[in-house]
């Protein structure tokens, strides 16, 4: 499901489960870089989002249009809600909050691709 | 001046909102989470194909209104939101422990998944563990609030 896409948005929500699982880890609170990791992820999730759409409607792929379209849009939701949630923890726990957020945005990409290859209902 | 009545515990500004503080705020965070899967799940099951197993989709329904309230309550964490954060957590625990059970014991009611069937295995038995979580942890924030000798 336009592969490229979908392997950018693994590696920016991977990269910001592990750099904010590292912050928590060492008790810092989150600081710009984090933050522009966030936001980088936001946009491959955008692209995720515009891709996935695309996809749905130029081809006519055996999938439920409704059930697609609510995980993209759950996809690009989460991060800015975390970030929200996150500035408001001027503590290790606002890190953390990004943490829980990229590693749902790797199980929502996940359920995505089962769906669209039609494993799993 | 020793008058005979204990001292009264004090609420300071941020004690209002302890729940949804510290590590509170992964708690919230969690629960948002489940809040917005429960909530989708219930909506397309209802609105899309609500014949098919119409008991185990108003269960996912119930499952998604309680997953609101506790995420509302934890993150307000005033007194009244604690009780109310209390109440639905339990309600929640009792909720995966019954509907848990019944998926296994009797397929016929559960043909389609809920957040709650089989404990919560679709999800990775989070819907099982998040209760207990947040039950430890509002006992915390109550005896942290407990008037201290």
């Amino acid at each position: 499901m336009l592969l490229p896409v979908t392997i950018a948005v693994l590696v920016c929500a991977s990269a910001l489960a592990v750099a904010s699982g590292i912050v928590t880890a060492r008790d810092r609170r989150a600081g710009t870089g984090l933050l522009l990791l966030a936001g980088v992820t936001e946009l491959a999730v955008v692209a995720q989002l515009v891709a996935g759409v695309v996809l749905l409607t130029s081809s006519s792929h055996d999938v439920s249009a409704a059930l697609f379209i609510a995980y993209l849009v759950g996809l690009v939701v989460v991060v800015p809600l975390a970030v929200f949630w996150a500035l408001g923890e001027p503590t290790r726990w606002g890190p953390g909050v990004l943490t829980v957020a990229a590693l749902v945005v790797l199980v929502l990409v996940a359920r995505l691709h089962q769906l669209w290859s039609g494993t799993g209902a | 001046m020793p008058d005979g009545t204990p001292p009264q515990p004090i609420e300071t500004a941020d004690d209002g909102s302890r729940a949804g503080r510290g590590p509170g705020r992964i708690l919230v965070a969690v629960y948002a989470v489940f809040a917005l899967a429960a909530t989708g799940r219930a909506t397309l099951q209802i609105s899309e194909y609500f014949h098919r197993a119409p008991v185990a989709y108003l269960l996912s329904a119930l499952a998604a209104v309680i997953y609101l309230v506790a995420t509302v309550a934890l993150a307000r964490g005033d007194r009244t939101s604690v009780k109310v954060a209390t109440v639905s957590c339990t309600i929640e625990l009792l909720g995966v422990l019954v509907v848990g059970a019944l998926s296994y014991v009797d397929h016929e009611a559960f043909p389609d998944k809920t957040v709650w069937s089989h404990f919560g295995s679709g999800y990775g038995y989070v819907p099982l563990v998040l209760p207990v979580v947040g039950l430890l942890w509002l006992r915390q924030v109550r005896r942290h609030r407990a008037p201290v000798a």
